[in-house]
């Protein structure tokens, strides 16, 4: 892994991490820490890739299965299983939330001219989502706009509107 | 030796101005029509205890100020003077006045001289008193006394003094007394004991002796003046016979003679010592700092000293498994960190909890406004505060404080009617602005209401069109078209009023409070009255919870919506219509709730239900009852939200930590409820019999 | 080198007595009004000197000093009343009830000292 202090201007760091196979990418600016699994307080009436919430140093902190919010399937979960705590704006406040992955793999610094905009690709995980596709060491990593899947797609949106009376037009 | 009194003035500060508040309520009470003597003492000695403390701090002008309101009050206390409404309301100006003077003095400005001075008039006008010239600081007790007519030539004085019998039973001691002279010149002391007896008749509490002091100047430069001398004495004047004769070289006669008054050093040098804390201008200290300070209750500080003892412990034990670390220590190891953590945990809850104040500190103002505004509008309201104990954050508080007002002198400017229109409207001359604040889930409510005239829906929804913010088509419920009047640039006053502007600032009160994370909502009855509601979430919330478990998990019901619990009786179970079950207890059929069946743990069937816990609910006058599995501890939880990393999750009212580190739910019951009639729709009607408590059918 | 209770329910003014007092090097006991004073007096000893204000909630300097007067302990000790009030009665009140004399408020640290001074042993 690089140092941070050997970026140049146009690189970014990312943190990835293995979902089915796959390799994805995260801004490493919005990742707060690493942790192993931990058993989950299960929210009534929510989604189903929304496990549950857990105490992270007395604050409340909700935990999502990513695979099953990409639409992929379950699995147990091991000793690499891990949750990655990131933490993203959200309307002028911030957001903290663990998301369980398969395994973390990397920190790299990748170039902004080497991200190519995604293609046009079917599947599970809604293009809004992907900022973009790296090739680094001949893989390729999808990078995600985590801040936009936490608001987005995770997030309801009630839960982001803040005025509460509003008048019907 | 100079003693900096800085550090004691901003004391002075705390306690005047708490004074202040005191002599201001004592006055509003005393508006109401009895006069309870206990009052009128408590504000005169607030005022006593302001005039003592300004002049020795050198507030000169305070101190004289107060001193003449302190003499109005003492003549109250006496009963030589009545409370008539006009010396307390001027009595209440010039409480304000004390208030801009001290306020001077605190930020080391120049006080306002001129403005106190025609509200002096005013106060010696309205109390018939006999004007005071402009004052200065009164030099009390500076007994400088007359200057001494003095012969240029006098050698000394000539002292007789006869201790009375219970001199020393005040303490007094004739040899201190003497000891004194010797400070002032030559002394030579005669003693005479003729009048002791012998020792076994002797009271040993008693004076016998007398002296004469021969006291001679040392030199011509030190003279000493009559008054230096009945200074010593000054405390035992009548317990003694005290002859001073001055002493006279070649003269028989001890007349003294018109003179010119000799610069006696000594004599200028007291008065200049007298009138030293009065020399101290405010503008030649240092800039006082202006720190906000919270009251603690002192339990809480014992709260904070105990956990900090705890987690004492909690890092000696650790540091002790530190020292000889080996695998085996791993499972300690970890249970001292989890206890670690729930200790630091704990302290930070517990400091939070030192920020909460009662709501009574925002509150504590509004008797003083509504009292004033009343007056000023020609109406009559008097104003009723509830829940002044409910706590909240204190900085949460002080931006609430605007909001409030602006509501407040709404309600009294526009809501509320003058006396002939209520008697018109058959209502009692006098109308109401209530305050009532309490905690709700995690939540804290404060309602604004008033009985006055009520929101007139069909005036403001023409308003709204004609201001184009909806459409004449647009269908509105009422508390839509109530909540236009937050919107913005929207105003139903037909004419500028000065006490609350013009409807703009209930669209910068609707801000103020969202930026608080909170919400305002107003109702109202044409006619009767309104009601403004603004929810503000808790900084920090304490709930006494029962925990109780559900399909394994735990979770928190507030003890307070408890009723109670019991085990359920078959034979008082009953279906109605579709799935709903009840539960006939005493007289009345309470709907059943599963909780398995609202949150989908577990979408079992109405198993059977027979000895199974209900736990029955209260919200609004409504029961339902729940089914649980198993009741376990109350205890006290720290209600933690949901809201700031996910989200209003519908039938919780946040969540919190238990003493192991987990997380549990907390129940809200107002919402449950929603939850459980949105469930049970198909069978309305018979459902609001059942939870209003009449039997199905009647 | 004296123990000295101070009386008085003004914090400031209390505040400012004890420490001018223990700059000096006295021992100094406080109590916000005549009641605790009381009771202190009660349980404590040694005090060389009572110093109280005249105007308290509870109980007011003069009887407090009635009732110190009443305890085998103080029974000679200087007390003395603070006051603001120049008249005469408020004075005469204090000496009929056993006060030993008076501080005139206001007064400055170092007359203090030197009124101290004056009634120490």
């Amino acid at each position: 892994m690089e140092s941070v202090t050997s970026l140049s201007a146009a690189e970014h760091q990312y943190l990835t991490f293995i979902l089915s196979g796959e390799e994805y990418g995260v801004d490493i600016l919005t990742v707060q820490e690493l942790r192993g699994w931990e058993n989950t307080t299960p929210i009534p009436n929510a989604p189903s890739f929304v496990l549950g919430v857990i105490n992270l140093r007395g604050v409340i902190v909700p935990i999502v299965d990513l695979r099953s919010r990409f639409g992929l399937d379950r699995i147990d979960y091991g000793p690499t299983t891990v949750v990655i705590i990131v933490k993203v704006e959200a309307n002028g406040k911030e957001r903290v939330l663990g998301i369980v992955v398969d395994a973390v793999s990397e920190v790299y610094d990748i170039n902004k001219g080497d991200v190519q905009p995604p293609p046009d690709m079917e599947g599970s995980i809604s293009i809004d989502f992907v900022t973009g596709l790296a090739t680094m060491e001949e893989k390729m990593v999808i990078l995600l706009d985590i801040t936009k899947l936490v608001n987005e797609g995770i997030i309801s949106s009630q839960a982001n509107d803040s005025s509460k009376a509003e008048v019907a037009a | 030796m100079s003693i900096d009194l800085d550090q004691f003035k901003q004391i002075f500060f705390e306690e005047s101005f708490e004074g202040l508040d005191t002599m201001e309520s004592g006055l509003l009470s005393m508006n109401d029509g009895g006069t309870d003597l206990d009052v009128v003492n408590d504000i005169f000695r607030a005022a006593h205890s302001i005039k003592g403390g300004s002049a020795t701090f050198g507030f000169s002008a305070l101190a004289s100020f107060t001193h003449i309101m302190e003499g109005l009050l003492d003549e109250m206390r006496e009963g030589k003077r009545e409370a008539d409404s006009d010396v307390v309301n001027i009595l209440l100006e010039s409480v304000d006045e004390m208030r801009t003077l001290m306020t001077a003095y605190q930020d080391d400005e120049e006080p306002d001289v001129e403005q106190m001075q025609v509200l002096q008039k005013k106060l010696e006008k309205v109390c018939g008193m006999e004007p005071s010239a402009p004052s200065a600081a009164k030099e009390e007790g500076n007994e400088a006394g007359e200057a001494g007519e003095e012969d240029n030539r006098r050698l000394g004085w000539q002292i007789e003094f006869e201790p009375h019998d219970d001199l020393l039973t005040t303490g007094n001691d004739p040899s201190l007394l003497l000891s004194e002279l010797r400070d002032l010149g030559d002394v030579t002391l005669t003693m005479d004991d003729s009048a002791l007896p012998s020792f076994d008749s002797m009271n040993p509490e008693q004076c016998y002796l007398k002296w004469s002091i021969k006291l001679l100047e040392k030199d011509s430069d030190s003279v000493v003046e009559e008054d230096q001398i009945t200074e010593i004495f000054e405390w035992v004047e009548d317990e003694c016979d005290l002859q001073i004769k001055g002493i006279y070289p070649d003269r028989e006669k001890s007349d003294r003679r018109a003179g010119d008054r000799r610069e006696g050093g000594a004599q200028e040098d007291r008065r200049a010592n007298n009138r030293r804390t009065d020399s101290r201008r405010p503008s030649d200290k240092k800039p006082t700092q202006q720190a906000t300070n919270i009251r603690v209750d002192t339990n809480r500080i014992d709260e904070l000293i105990d956990m900090v003892g705890e987690l004492v412990i909690t890092q000696s034990m650790l540091g002790q498994l530190g020292d000889e670390f080996d695998m085996s220590k791993l499972v300690r190891l970890r249970e001292g960190l989890e206890e670690l953590e729930r200790n630091s945990r704990e302290i930070q809850e517990a400091v939070m909890r030192v920020r909460m104040q009662p709501i009574s500190f925002a509150f504590n103002r509004f008797p003083r406004m509504v009292h004033d505004l009343s007056q000023k509008l020609g109406k009559k309201v008097r104003l009723e505060l509830t829940g002044e104990e409910t706590e909240m954050d204190k900085t949460v508080m002080e931006k609430i404080n605007d909001p409030l007002v602006h509501l407040v002198r709404n309600s009294m400017d526009h809501g509320l009617e003058g006396p002939e229109e209520r008697l018109a409207g058959c209502k009692e001359e006098e109308g109401y602005v209530r305050l009532k604040a309490f905690h709700q889930g995690g939540s804290i409510v404060v309602e604004v209401s008033d009985d006055g005239r009520g929101l007139d829906r069909e005036k403001l929804f023409n308003i709204a069109v004609n201001k184009g913010v909806i459409q004449e088509t647009d269908v509105l419920t009422d508390e839509q078209v109530f909540m236009l009047l937050f919107a913005a640039g929207f105003s139903t006053a037909e004419k500028l009023s000065d006490i609350s502007g013009r409807g703009v600032g209930l669209d910068v009160v609707r801000r103020n409070i969202e930026s608080l994370g909170g919400n305002v909502s107003v109702n109202s009855v044409f006619g009767e009255g309104t009601v403004f509601t603004i929810r503000l979430p808790l900084t920090l919330a304490v709930l006494d919870g029962q925990l109780l478990q559900v399909d394994g998990a735990t979770y928190v019901l507030p003890l307070g919506s408890i009723i109670e619990s019991l085990q359920m009786d078959a034979d008082a179970i009953s279906g109605l219509a579709g799935d709903t079950m009840v539960y006939r207890l005493r007289d009345e059929y309470i709907p059943i709730v599963s909780l398995s069946n609202l949150f989908a743990t577990d979408a079992g069937d109405n198993e059977d239900m027979a000895g199974k816990l209900l736990v029955i609910v209260e919200w609004a006058d409504k029961h339902i009852g729940l089914r649980v599995d198993e009741l376990l501890s109350q205890q006290q939880v720290v209600i933690k939200s949901l809201e700031t990393n996910y989200e209003r999750v519908t039938g919780l009212s946040g969540a919190t930590i238990l003493g192991d580190g987990t997380v549990s739910l907390i129940l809200d019951v107002s919402s449950l409820m929603d939850m459980a009639s949105k469930a049970m729709e198909c069978v309305n009607k018979p459902k609001l019999a059942v939870a209003n408590g009449r039997r199905v059918g009647e | 080198m004296a123990k000295i209770l101070i009386v008085d329910d003004m914090a400031s003014m209390r505040k400012m007595v004890a420490f001018t007092l223990e700059s000096s090097g006295h021992e100094v006991v406080q109590a916000d009004d005549g009641d605790v004073a009381l009771a202190i007096a009660n349980e404590q000893d040694g005090f060389a000197l009572v110093i109280t204000d005249v105007n308290m909630p509870n109980m007011d300097g003069i009887t407090l000093t009635g009732e110190l007067r009443k305890l085998p302990a103080l029974k000679f000790t200087p007390i003395l009343l603070l006051t603001t009030e120049a008249g005469k009665d408020k004075k005469m009140a204090g000496k009929a009830a056993g006060a030993t004399g008076w501080l005139v408020k206001p007064f400055d640290p170092d007359k203090l000292l030197m009124t101290i001074k004056k009634v120490l042993r």
